[in-house]
């Protein structure tokens, strides 16, 4: 779900820590470095990395496309093979029945089925076009603050991961404790009582 | 601080809280949200709402959908000791309307609907686009916040208890 789409979902992130001066050749090196592999023609079935907002399938962080108004802008691609396990059990079924043929035996060792199947995918991996999602994300550096625009589980922990290899900041996911904890400005007496806090009965 | 999945399962209550809270604040209390905003605005139930009530073994979930749904149900929900997971939420300024559904233990923001835009036809259109979306996007969240952040001043002071709970009693058994 893109940040234009008329429809949105966004998880928020409060990033802490700054990047080294000046940040928006930094960010621009670390996204180069962190940015998505091809892996159409390799037998890799899933790999993960930065991309432009603008150009999500022609990654350019050359030029600070990245930058609107204050903020950074760019996405996260997700590139995933997956091969129907039907086309896998096929596949399968025909080199099992070549190398019978070809060997004269009766049956094969459930070792070389295994081998049969490692190879299969493998094969199979490698011809299959990887599916890219695409995840935009807004970060208000000066504020500290990082929207990204999925609330999918597997999307937001591959962000956490990726966002500290590329800048070595860690994200800090907004849920009502931390939101709380790091945002609302409470006094340090008022946060003493937060984390003493436990549920309400609202029932009589 | 303390560990983020702690804290995240420790208190979930808080989210449960703050939209049973707001529920309790549109139904009893527009002038607070009036309070936070310079201009009129309106806050309403949307299309859903979702409660959980979980006794010892069982996971009892309800859901409450359709735009003039009554809420009664959700009521009795409480009444039995459920809490709001889910609030679907319509925020009116003037003639501009934005959608979304607050998740409680999340706070993600899900469906976010904003006031219509223009659109992004060339390239050059989209850096405008952007921060006319990041604008609209922001007015809903400021408001989630300020809504939060009234919760969670009033959640640690001692009107929590003193006051509110018993209102918000009053509310559910009225």
């Amino acid at each position: 779900m893109g940040l234009l789409s008329s429809t949105v979902s966004i998880t928020r992130y409060r990033v802490e820590g700054r990047l080294e001066e000046p940040v928006p050749e930094t960010m621009a090196k670390c996204l180069k470095k962190n940015a998505i592999p091809d892996i159409d023609d390799d037998v890799s079935d899933k790999t993960v990395g930065w991309t432009s907002f603008d150009k999500p399938f022609n990654p350019d962080f050359e030029s600070s496309s990245f930058l609107i108004g204050t903020y950074f802008v760019f996405s996260l691609r997700i590139d995933k093979k997956t091969v129907p396990p039907s086309l896998i059990k096929k596949h399968c079924a025909m080199e099992t029945a070549r190398r019978l043929a070809a060997t004269g035996r009766k049956y094969l060792s459930r070792d070389e089925k295994r081998m049969i199947k490692e190879h299969v995918t493998s094969v199979l991996t490698l011809r299959i076009p990887a599916t890219p999602s695409v995840y935009d994300l807004i970060w208000n550096y000066e504020e500290s603050v990082l929207w990204f625009f999925s609330t999918l589980k597997s999307a937001n922990d591959e962000l956490e991961t990726l966002f500290f290899r590329s800048f070595q900041l860690p994200l800090i996911r907004l849920f009502p404790y931390t939101t709380a904890d790091l945002v609302m400005g409470l006094s340090d007496t008022q946060r003493d009582i937060l984390v003493k806090l436990s549920a309400t009965d609202f029932t009589e | 601080m303390l560990d983020v999945a702690v804290s995240y399962n420790r208190y979930k209550f808080l989210g449960h809280e703050y939209l049973t809270w707001l529920w309790f604040v549109i139904e009893k209390g527009q002038h607070e949200i009036r309070k936070l905003e310079q201009e009129p605005v309106s806050l309403q139930i949307g299309n859903r709402i979702v409660l959980v009530n979980r006794q010892k073994d069982t996971v009892e979930s309800i859901t409450i959908k359709g735009d003039d749904a009554g809420l009664e149900e959700g009521i009795l929900a409480l009444r039995k000791g459920a809490v709001v997971t889910e609030l679907n939420l319509s925020y009116k300024m003037g003639d501009q309307e934005w959608r979304f559904t607050v998740k409680a233990e999340s706070l993600h923001m899900v469906g976010l609907k904003c006031p219509q835009t223009g659109s992004v036809e060339s390239q050059e259109d989209i850096e405008g686009a952007v921060l006319e979306k990041v604008y609209l996007y922001d007015k809903a969240i400021q408001l989630t916040d300020n809504l939060f952040k009234q919760f969670i001043t009033l959640r640690v002071s001692e009107d929590w208890d003193k006051k509110v709970v018993p209102l918000m009693r009053q509310w559910i058994y009225s």
